[in-house]
């Protein structure tokens, strides 16, 4: 009977360890591939240079890289508002029908194919203004964000033990006040990596932003104007039969990684816990 | 340790009559408060005078409403959904519930039976948090009020060398006494205290009874506890709950040596509870 017990435990332990490997073997390999092949073509160049015309070789990405960066900023202050006052409202009033449905059609929102929102924010940005633009694809990006936001503001609202609002109100602290300075604060870090996982996944976005930002091999001048970015970039070189933008967009998906990467670090650090619970 | 305690026999009504009113001013009042859950009624018809600069101890089974009684002074019970209160409580002659509910707390702290400081603030913080959340900007006077504060809830000593550290590395018995001292910080004028003692070991304890007999002098406390010693020890007057209803009211010596109802007798006694 033991022994049964202990097979069975160690079985079961063997099947969880190959199913980590089997989870992280995508994930090392793709990080590998990027990081070998992505490195060859990367030089200053790529940091500062614009894009060389076909048939030129050299050049970089520099005005890719700064799309990007305007892209999810813009993407983040429409949606870093919208999300979190949603999930504030979710968590603190939404015990009600209205709460429910728009739980219901926030989780139904994550679902849209990420083409889709593109088209959206086509019909509701691109053709009012008549030409493809940063805003657009900004308005792609935050469609993306928003349920993510929304979602996890809530749930890690929610996380917060009862005591703590209590606590502060019985002190003569208003609602509101205990609302975003105590129970947010309390979220904060699990709201944080929610915003984190929204930027990660809008900052890897290409099909939004296809036909709402578009492209541009130069440098923007006005953010009414098309943009490029590292995605769309990535895309259309990755499919090219020129090898230097082949290299220059494996080079690209390692900067955008590197980048997300940084961000997640940066902004950890800044939000980090100062007192460890034990 | 006791007040001059009163040797006219309270009539065995339900609204105790205040015996040491004559000497002392009224604080709050309660006129046929009654506490609902949704439709479960957990305080029926309670009505008790409490007299400024006093303690009071409230005392009764599990489950009696001691703690719905507490929460219905400072207006913490309608902070739970579908709850209800009818009745008339008064603090300083004011309608308690005509009052802005804000107003009403920092007029009248209370100390939870479980510790909660805020897990993200410091020692320090923790102790400020209503000062500083309700507008305070002096950072002198701030920290003036943390040592008094921290001082007064007998954890200074302990703390004084890491109040840049989190709330939450203190032992069970220290967050209590934090949160004491964080709900002093704000200078309210009744202090409300659930069973501030039942998590804390007999040194903490005590140090306890003792803030409690030196607040007296500025503020008027309430406290519910299930230790008998305890309310004789520190009250000056105790109340006796029993599912819901008060039965006895009356100065702590009287309840605790004649006490004119046979119900608080046999719980005093531990006969039943
Ligand atoms: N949040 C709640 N929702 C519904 N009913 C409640 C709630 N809190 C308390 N009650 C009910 O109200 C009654 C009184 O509860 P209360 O917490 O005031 O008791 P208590 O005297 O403080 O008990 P204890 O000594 O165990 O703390 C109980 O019967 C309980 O079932
Ligand atoms: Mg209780």
């Amino acid at each position: 009977m033991f022994r049964y017990r202990k097979i069975k435990s160690t079985a079961l332990y063997a099947l969880c360890v190959a199913s980590v490997l089997l989870a992280l073997i995508p994930l090392l390999l793709i990080f590998y591939r990027t990081l070998s092949f992505g490195f060859t073509a990367l030089n200053l160049d790529f940091f500062t240079q614009l894009p060389k015309p076909v048939g030129e070789s050299g050049g970089g990405l520099a005005n890719a890289i700064v799309g990007t960066m305007i892209l999810v900023g813009i993407g983040c202050c429409l949606s870093l508002p919208v999300g979190i006052l949603s999930g504030i409202y979710l968590s603190e009033y939404g015990q009600n029908v209205f709460g429910t449905s728009v739980r219901f059609l926030t989780d139904v929102l994550s679902g849209v194919p990420s083409i889709v929102t593109g088209v959206v924010a086509y019909t509701l940005v691109v053709i009012p203004m008549k030409h493809f633009s940063a805003y657009a694809g900004g308005v792609a990006l935050a469609i993306l964000m928003i349920p993510t936001i929304t979602r996890t503001t809530e749930e890690m609202m929610k996380t917060v033990p009862h005591s703590y609002r209590e606590a502060a109100l019985a002190l003569g602290i208003s609602e509101w006040k205990t609302t975003l300075r105590i129970i947010l604060r309390t979220s904060l870090g699990g709201v944080v990596t929610g915003v984190m996982l929204a930027i990660a996944r809008a900052a890897g976005e290409t099909a939004p932003l296809l036909f709402t930002a578009l492209n541009n091999r130069f440098w923007h001048t006005t953010l009414d104007q098309p943009i490029a970015s590292l995605t769309v970039f990535i895309y259309n070189y990755g499919v090219s039969p020129f090898d230097d933008w082949i290299a220059q967009a494996w080079a690209g998906a390692l900067v955008l990684m590197l980048m997300i990467l940084l961000l997640s670090i940066a902004v950890r650090f800044a939000t980090r816990k100062r007192y460890h619970e034990h | 340790m006791q007040k001059e305690i009163s040797t006219i026999s309270v009539q065995p009504t339900v609204a105790a009559v205040p015996v040491e009113l004559a000497s002392k001013r009224e604080k709050i009042s309660a006129h046929q408060v009654c506490a609902f859950f949704g439709q479960n009624q957990a305080l029926k018809n309670i009505s008790l005078s409490i007299p400024e600069h006093s303690v009071v101890a409230i005392i009764g089974p599990s489950g009696c409403g001691k703690s719905t009684f507490l929460r219905s002074v400072n207006r913490m019970h309608e902070m739970i959904p579908e709850s209800r209160i009818t009745g008339t409580l008064t603090l300083d002659g004011e309608d308690i519930y005509q009052m802005d509910a804000v107003q009403v707390r920092r007029r009248i702290g209370m100390v939870f039976q479980k510790p909660n400081p805020f897990p993200t603030m410091s020692i320090a913080d923790n102790v400020s948090a209503g000062l500083r959340m309700n507008g305070m900007r002096d950072r002198r006077r701030i920290e003036e009020i943390v040592e008094r504060s921290l001082r007064q809830a007998a954890l200074w000593n302990e703390v004084k060398d890491s109040l840049f550290k989190g709330g939450m590395s203190l032992s069970g018995g220290q967050q209590q006494r934090l949160c004491i001292a964080r709900a002093l910080a704000v200078s309210p004028d009744v202090l409300l205290m659930d069973e501030p003692a039942s998590a804390l070991d007999p040194i903490s304890t005590a140090k306890i009874e003792e803030l409690m007999y030196e607040l007296k002098k500025d503020y008027t406390i309430v406290i519910v506890t299930h230790n008998m010693q305890q309310a004789a020890r520190v009250s000056d007057r105790t109340a006796f709950f029993y599912m819901g209803e008060l039965i006895e009211y009356d100065g702590t010596k009287k309840i605790f040596t004649m006490p004119s109802k046979k119900q608080t007798e046999e719980y005093i006694t531990g006969r039943f509870g």
